[in-house]
């Protein structure tokens, strides 16, 4: 089986945000593998082990992409595929565009639900209409069978069980696998692992960020008071002033 | 004209339904919507018309008994297209996040999910959507019409309208949605139906103060002292394996926004205050007063939580009993 993994390069979750313009201030900036994105090279490995066959690691972006598509050779892909531009661009549909041109040939496509810098749960469904192929989006679990797979994805107050045909665009959500950490020897194998760079095909930007702001404080938290005397109190500011009793 | 998808499960709407409508009315008056479903949806017509959809288009069929995400990107697609629409409103639930792009991309259109702002200046629509786990908010420009947009969840409130009926059309399918290349075959309810905390206007949280599962029966019960409050839990109880990742808030968890949060025994972590920030009222209930919850909590209460939380709910029920 071929399945291509894409994986981004993203700020560290608990990295402080400053903004700088329309862009965040990268100055002492810790990035790191999307963790969504690492549950699909997680399903990626699973899935070789089982039936054999080949991995891609995929990432646009700048070169300092090719960081982590190291990530996820050490991790043990087999080789990547770097599409290189000049920082990262926000549009989905552009990126969308320029992978879908590398993505073609695969039997599955795996990659996150979601980034955790632009929040946009967008990509897996928008590359699976680039490529006319079937999509299912944020799984918690997976099997391939042969040509036929199945899923299951969480919606609200359930889970919903699904089937679809390969080759497919599936995106990962948390829940769905461990990912294993790269060992030693597979830092240093992934040195040696074939990597590509090419520049990315763009597509049209439709999507322009105007501005980047912190987001408006919540008023300083207030304790109000300690343990079971305080609840009283507590009862009366619900009804009073937050009006939600 | 502006276009809500009207969300539904089998026969009946969701409440996203009627925040996409809410949302698509900040853009325009014209609001045109669409629901999908199996033989019975059309009766749902009329409450999106009181809501303020002018016209809603009803789509029939057996195939749309479970989500049918081709069929129904297909239909939307289609419809959006051919009636020239300004913008299409979905909301970011696990079906708007499916859906919408899926849209977007058939249309080649501008593209903003969880969405907290919509606004209109001349040509362009402006939109606000939070980065990096809420820790910054991007005003996104969508160029071109139409402009596909994906509204936070319980962000645009529902809110009824006095308008006349809406006019109601019956449309066919784009293609066979029995057809479909993915299915959903089987929709498991979890745990009796119970409410999600993404969807639930009260929300109880419980962290590791509770010390272990067995004690999750205290949040529960506090969830039920205010009738229809949902059970979250934080990052490191479901890691421990407490509960489902289903009930997680936070950054790799549900983004909730709840008009009430209740947080117990949560410390506040960065990636827990990604995904509930954005409460109205936040309390707090730990036994350390130097946790960061405090910063964030409207109200908090520094204790043992073993202590505190049965008088809360003792308490919320004498209130709602004479309130």
């Amino acid at each position: 089986m071929k399945i291509a993994v894409c994986i981004k390069r993203v700020p560290d979750t608990e990295t402080r945000i400053k903004v700088a313009g329309t862009k965040i201030d990268e100055t002492g900036v810790k990035f790191i593998a999307n963790p969504y994105d690492e549950f699909a090279v997680e399903a990626a490995l699973q899935l070789k082990q089982k039936s054999g066959g080949e991995i891609v690691a995929i990432s646009l972006g700048p070169d300092s992409a090719q960081e982590t598509i190291r990530t996820a050779l050490a991790m043990g892909a087999d080789r990547g595929v770097h599409l290189k531009t000049d920082g990262q661009p926000y549009d989905t549909l552009s990126v969308a565009q320029a992978l879908a041109v590398e993505l073609k040939g695969y039997d599955l496509i795996l990659l996150g639900k979601m980034a955790i810098d632009d929040y946009n749960h967008a990509m897996a469904p928008a590359l699976a209409e680039i490529l006319g192929l079937p999509c299912v989006s944020a799984v918690t679990a997976l099997t391939i069978d042969g040509a036929k797979g199945t899923a299951e994805r969480e919606v609200e107050g359930g889970t919903e069980v699904l089937s679809f045909p390969l080759p497919a665009v599936i995106s990962t959500d948390k829940g769905l696998n461990k990912p294993r950490l790269p060992t030693l020897p597979g830092i240093m194998a992934a040195k040696k692992k074939p990597m590509e760079s090419k520049p990315a095909a763009l597509g049209a930007a439709r999507v322009t960020v105007r501005s980047l702001a912190l987001p408006p404080e919540r008023p300083a938290g207030r304790i109000i008071g300690e343990g079971a005397a305080a609840v009283p109190e507590l009862i009366r500011l619900l009804q009073t002033e937050a009006k939600v009793l | 004209m502006i276009f809500a998808f009207a969300e539904s499960r089998g026969t009946s709407l969701r409440k996203a339904a009627f925040e996409a409508i809410s949302a698509a009315r900040e853009l325009g008056d014209d609001v045109h919507a669409l629901v999908v479903g199996p033989s019975g949806i059309a009766a749902s017509a009329q409450e999106l018309g009181a809501y303020g959809a002018k016209k809603v288009f009803v789509c029939e069929h057996a195939g749309f008994a479970q989500y049918n995400p081709e069929a129904t990107a297909a239909l939307l697609a289609e419809r959006v297209k051919v009636g020239g629409y300004r913008a299409v409103v979905f909301v970011s639930t696990a079906q708007g996040r499916d859906l919408a792009p899926r849209v977007a991309a058939k249309l080649g259109a501008a593209f903003a999910p969880d969405v907290t702002s919509v606004a209109t200046s001349g040509d362009e629509i402006v939109v606000t959507h939070p980065v990096y786990s809420g820790k910054a908010i991007a005003a996104l420009v969508l160029n071109g019409a139409p402009a596909v947009i994906a509204a936070r969840p319980s962000t645009f409130q529902p809110a009824r309208t006095d308008g006349a009926s809406p006019s109601v059309e019956t449309i066919a399918p784009v293609g066979d949605p029995s057809a479909s290349r993915v299915v959903v075959t089987e929709l498991k309810i979890g745990g009796g139906g119970k409410l999600d905390v993404s969807e639930a206007a009260i929300v109880v949280s419980g962290g590791r103060g509770l010390k272990g599962p067995e004690h999750f029966n205290l949040v529960e019960d506090l969830a039920a002292s205010f009738g229809n409050a949902a059970v979250g839990a934080s990052r490191a109880v479901v890691d421990a394996g407490w509960r489902p990742h289903s009930d997680q808030v936070g950054q790799t968890g549900k983004v909730v926004s709840p008009d009430l949060y209740v947080a117990v025994g949560i410390s506040g972590a960065i990636q827990h205050l990604a995904g509930m920030r954005t409460a109205k009222t936040i309390v707090a209930i730990n036994r350390d007063k130097d946790a960061p919850i405090f910063k964030v909590a409207d109200y908090g209460i520094v204790g043992d939580a073993f202590e505190i939380v049965p008088a809360l709910a003792a308490a919320v029920r004498e209130a709602r009993r004479s309130g």
